[in-house]
């Protein structure tokens, strides 16, 4: 071995072993992984998607470049584009179920008895996998069936009831309604946590003061989870634009009930269309960004509080994480 | 003053007392409508196939120890490969995600050097990102790479699709003093000894909230374990396993609805012992929905 190879080995070894060295060797190591995964699975794909949609391609062959020829269709077909006013129904779902969550979240943050229970039984559905709603569902809306069965108990003539998942008047508020019954549980544990991070002592000064249950709800609670939940109506309302999980594994998109996603994926899957679902996806995320944007500033406008609207996703994330803490603290005794 | 009903005053006995039976009664109704659909389906999956037949869905099975049509559906679902199948997946993806989450976490919050803010936002920008609208090319991507209808491919996808992990982890460095790794360092601790001996064990509370947010997540996914793993019986996971009942055997319910309770058990059994961690992790990281 050469004295200027030894050399180099040796400079190498020191550097390794010093203090510099090592945190350059470890920053790699550490990053390396993470960087890769980002970049293959969320920058890779959202620049290809852009690429792609200027294409006439399926997965394997050749490519042809249509320019614009993709968006065009997108905006002019209207099993495509319409598949979006699905999201409306989805958007007020969405709005139920938030308040239904803040009203069962207030009910259980009280003294009440069988409490565990009754948090237990609403959330659970959110631990019902897959393909599995798909069946409980369409079972449950099978004509003659469940729903059928207990309407027919108060009073209702099962003969003239309408076909739950066909009837293209109800069969998306039936979805909808499915979505509320697997999500409202999870909403409304975040919620609770949110409120077992208020003061206790709040309530007691309000009682002396003579509040009632009303008072306190409206002047305590919702002020102090003001953000947590106004930034949970941004998510699920932005959300509802994507829906896809009830129509997908229930009706699979018939009767009327394909929402703009489970369009996508059949153009993308069924049809091999890739050109055209990459270009979906583009309007998607465009309408996703601006619909995420304009309520951020309705909100700022709205409440003129800059907690609200601006820096969302850094400060509420910790303040989000102060009420988990305060939730961790407080919360075992529930 | 008060905004209570039927010209009661807010203070009076009467009316307090119908506030608390209201608050049972429509608590009672909610849980009530929440299992109800559950809870038919284990009805159902007791039921011979006469009994099925001839009587109404909600009426209770003569025999509560008919267990024919759990044996036939899980033998029908492949449970067994499914669950081994999940579990394997959940363990790769745990572990994993935890891993790499928490190195990515420790090196942004302990050490200064150039492009630190630049990774950050990175991964700030990619939670902006709805991941399904990237899905068409992601399983373009998948495809390339020959990843398809593997386990390991979807096991990679998973972990790859991971923002909120990293965010516990990088919350739950920022409240852990620095003087711990100083300190150990003065004793001759390499920094690879610090992260893996002094402050990985430290982040256990970060850990548990990831298991469980991480672990539902994967056991619930269902639109990815349909598109990646396709070869029904061989690559079946839990969340895709009822699969096999479309098609033709598609009114069997009784079958079904015992294929049903066999994938609610596991989720069942884990939430009973892990209630309160389920409950905290989930309101960590619904914050980033």
């Amino acid at each position: 071995m050469s004295t200027a190879e030894s050399s180099v080995i040796h400079k190498w070894k020191r550097w390794r072993r010093g203090s510099g060295g090592q945190k350059t060797l470890v920053g790699i190591t550490f990053l390396l992984a993470p960087l890769i995964l980002l970049f293959i699975f969320t920058y890779l794909p959202f620049f290809k998607m852009f690429q792609f949609s200027f294409f006439d391609m399926r997965y394997i062959g050749k490519r042809i470049y249509v320019g614009f020829e993709n968006y065009i269709e997108v905006f002019s077909r209207d099993d495509i584009f319409g598949s979006l006013k699905l999201s409306f129904y989805y958007m007020a779902g969405a709005i139920v179920q938030l308040c239904l969550a803040l009203f069962f979240a207030t009910l259980l943050s009280f003294k009440i008895k069988g409490s565990a229970f009754f948090k237990g039984a609403i959330f659970f559905p959110f631990l019902v996998c897959g393909i599995a709603v798909g069946f409980v569902f369409k079972f449950f809306f099978t004509p003659g069936f469940v729903l059928d069965t207990m309407l027919s108990w108060i009073g209702f003539d099962m003969e003239k009831l309408p076909y739950w998942l066909q009837n293209i008047k109800i069969n998306n508020i039936a979805l909808v309604c499915t979505s509320v019954w697997r999500y409202l549980g999870q909403n409304m544990v975040l919620f609770i946590g949110a409120i077992m991070s208020v003061d206790p002592n709040m309530y007691e000064a309000a009682e002396i003061d003579g509040a009632n249950q009303w008072h306190k709800f409206f002047y305590i609670i919702l002020p102090s989870i003001k953000t947590i939940v106004l930034l949970n109506l941004i998510l699920s309302i932005s959300g509802s634009l994507s829906a896809f999980e009830a129509p997908f594994v229930i009706t699979k998109g018939s009767f009327g009930t394909a929402t703009y996603f489970v369009m996508m994926d059949r153009m993308a899957h069924q049809s091999q269309k890739v050109g055209l679902a990459s270009a979906m996806a583009v309007v998607l995320l465009m309408i996703i960004f601006i619909a995420t944007i304009g309520q951020k500033l309705l909100f700022r406008y709205v409440f003129k509080e800059d907690d609200n609207g601006s820096g969302m996703s850094g400060r509420s994330l910790k303040s989000a994480e102060n009420h988990r803490a305060a939730a961790n603290r407080k919360g075992n005794k529930v | 003053m008060s905004i209570g009903t039927a010209g009661l005053p807010a203070s009076s006995k009467a009316y307090k007392i119908f506030l608390t039976i209201a608050k049972y009664i429509i608590l009672s109704f909610a849980s009530f409508l929440s299992v109800v659909p559950i809870v038919v389906c284990l009805i159902t999956a007791f039921k011979t196939p006469e009994e099925y037949a001839k009587t109404s869905v909600m009426t209770l099975p003569q025999n509560w120890l008919y267990f024919d049509n759990f044996v036939t559906a899980w033998s029908k679902a492949h449970m067994t490969t499914a669950l081994m199948n999940t579990g394997i997946i959940l363990v790769c993806v745990l572990f994993g995600s935890i891993l790499f989450s928490s190195m990515l976490a420790y090196v942004l919050n302990r050490f200064k050097f150039h492009g630190n803010t630049v990774i950050r936002n990175l991964f700030l920008f990619a939670t902006l990102i709805p991941g399904i609208a990237t899905q068409v090319t992601v399983y373009q991507i998948m495809f390339s790479f020959g990843l398809i209808d593997s386990i390991v491919g979807y096991i990679i996808l998973l972990l790859g699709s991971d923002v909120i992990s990293i965010y516990i982890f990088l919350q739950f460095f920022e409240n852990l003093s620095e003087s711990l790794d100083e300190s150990a360092i003065l004793d001759g601790c390499t920094y690879f000894g610090v992260f893996f001996k002094i402050l990985l064990p430290l982040t256990k509370p970060a850990i548990v909230t990831v298991m469980i947010l991480k672990g539902v997540a994967t056991y619930n996914e269902y639109y990815m374990a349909q598109l990646y793993l396709q070869t029904k019986p061989l690559r079946t996971v839990v969340s895709t396993s009822l699969y096999v009942f479309t098609g033709p055997m598609g009114n069997q319910y009784n079958y079904i609805c015992a294929g049903v309770i066999l994938t609610i058990i596991p989720a069942l059994i884990v939430f009973i012992l892990c209630q309160k961690q389920i409950y905290n992790g989930l309101g960590a990281g619904s914050v980033k929905g």
